[in-house]
């Protein structure tokens, strides 16, 4: 029911959003039509912070509460992470190409991205390859905590690695935007936040789903022969 | 706490023996400076303003050498589970294992640096004393770090290949602010360098105590 609320709202929400996005916004001056890509970058960044902040709460919750429920939590919000910033790399790279001239500029921000994004690879690849459910459940977790803490110490040496040196690119959208442009950005952020919603409900009862059908297979196989 | 330095003392005593460790972890090193120093020979950039981040991708990844093998001579005939027997809690334990580490990259180190400094025609001054003390911070933070993640990776299937998968990502700041304060020392002009060491410190701080506390759960069956 949750799920289905949340999927309706997503699909609602979403084409409303790209009427503003596309139609009702206008054309920024300098940038032309590339600068819509602004609309999805910024509210798919958060998603990349939201996973992080995810992830650390279901990694220490399961730490504290031994709860499997927990763990489909922490592992969800990695999994989110991957997919979320894939796709916030991707907007990066097709709005840094015609405007800044370059595919990927190493400025503060995109490298603590870049750095996230790896981070959240490394603990979906950790729970890949582990091969018992609560060892996944317990190394998945202490990785999550680990790499969690990681992020402001990334941020702070990133952060004055960058702005020591003279910076390549000016970041774009630093003055302010049209009274015109805030409803394609609301509504570009209210999408994608019931999209984030539905994929993380439905991707954990998906796992409940996958541990239930493990369960079963490995009963069925041990009272076989 | 007698008990930690009977597990520092073992490790010693076991690499002094077979002397694989440190022997792999030194020859890798050297091989990098040496594959890096074939790479940019013939593009003729200055040697004097690649050497530092030569020197901790050298570090980095013997660091990463040896920290698989210190854990994977404990999951042999399962000699992990007979520490996880000795008297002492598992925080300490890890201690130890850190302890060990460390002493084992800062060997490595003192025989890397002259060579680096040879390979790539720097001075043997004070200022390489500063960076040989930039490295035991560097080493230490790597290790407070790669110690436990050595722990999840050999808990994989996949063994020692997790662990440079792992430990790259986080060692990130470890990194940035040693080569920054390496920099500083080695390149004139370069700016200051002591905002990179208190954040290597905290860094440090932080890693040794989060880890100190999970490292419970991370050797738990």
């Amino acid at each position: 029911m949750k799920q289905r609320i949340l999927a309706v709202l997503a699909l609602a929400t979403m084409i409303p959003a790209l009427y503003l996005i596309f139609i009702y916004a206008p054309i920024e001056v300098t940038q032309g039509n590339v600068q819509r890509i602004f609309y999805f970058h910024v509210p798919l960044a958060t998603a990349g912070y939201v996973s992080a902040g995810l992830m650390f709460i279901g990694s220490l919750m399961y730490l504290i509460k031994r709860d499997l429920k927990w763990d489909r939590f922490a592992a969800a919000a990695g999994e989110m992470g991957v997919l979320f910033l894939t796709a916030q790399l991707w907007t990066a790279i097709h709005w840094a190409k015609p405007i800044w001239g370059i595919w990927f500029a190493f400025d503060s921000r995109g490298t603590l991205q870049l750095v996230l994004y790896l981070i959240f690879i490394s603990s979906v690849m950790l729970r890949a390859y582990l091969p018992e459910r609560e060892k996944q459940a317990k190394l998945g977790a202490v990785f999550g905590i680990l790499a969690m803490i990681d992020v402001p110490f990334n941020y702070l040496s990133i952060y004055l690695f960058r702005t020591q040196h003279p910076q390549p690119v000016v970041s774009p959208g630093g003055g302010g935007l049209d009274p015109q442009m805030w409803p394609a950005f609301i509504a570009g952020f209210t999408t994608l936040s019931f999209v984030y919603a539905y994929l993380f409900v439905r991707r954990i009862e998906l796992a409940k789903v996958e541990e239930e059908v493990d369960y079963l297979s490995h009963l069925a196989f041990s009272h076989d022969v | 706490m007698k008990a930690i330095w009977s597990i520092i003392f073992k490790d010693v005593v076991v690499e002094l023996r077979n002397k694989e460790t440190l022997s792999a972890m030194i020859m890798f090193a050297i091989l990098i400076l040496v594959i890096f120093s074939f790479a940019f020979e013939s593009s003729g950039v200055d040697k004097n303003a690649i050497a530092p981040g030569c020197l901790w991708v050298a570090f980095s990844f013997a660091a990463i050498l040896g920290l698989n093998r210190s854990l994977a001579k404990e999951l042999d005939n399962e000699c992990l589970q007979g520490l996880l027997l000795a008297p002492l809690s598992r925080g300490e334990l890890y201690i130890a294992k850190v302890a060990g580490n460390f002493i084992f990259m800062l060997v490595a180190e003192l025989v890397i640096l002259p060579l680096f400094v040879v390979i790539n025609n720097l001075k043997f001054d004070l200022q390489l004393l500063k960076v040989t003390g930039i490295g035991f911070l560097g080493m230490l933070a790597i290790a407070s770090v790669g110690t436990i993640l050595s722990v999840l990776s050999s808990a994989t299937r996949m063994k020692e290949v997790m662990q440079p998968v792992l430990q790259i990502p986080l060692t990130i700041p470890v990194v940035i602010c040693a080569v920054e304060a390496t920099a500083g020392l080695l390149i004139p002009d370069y700016g200051e360098n002591s905002s990179w060491l208190s954040i290597l410190a905290g860094f440090t701080i932080v890693y040794l105590a989060v880890s100190y506390l999970l490292f419970e759960f991370a050797v738990e069956d």
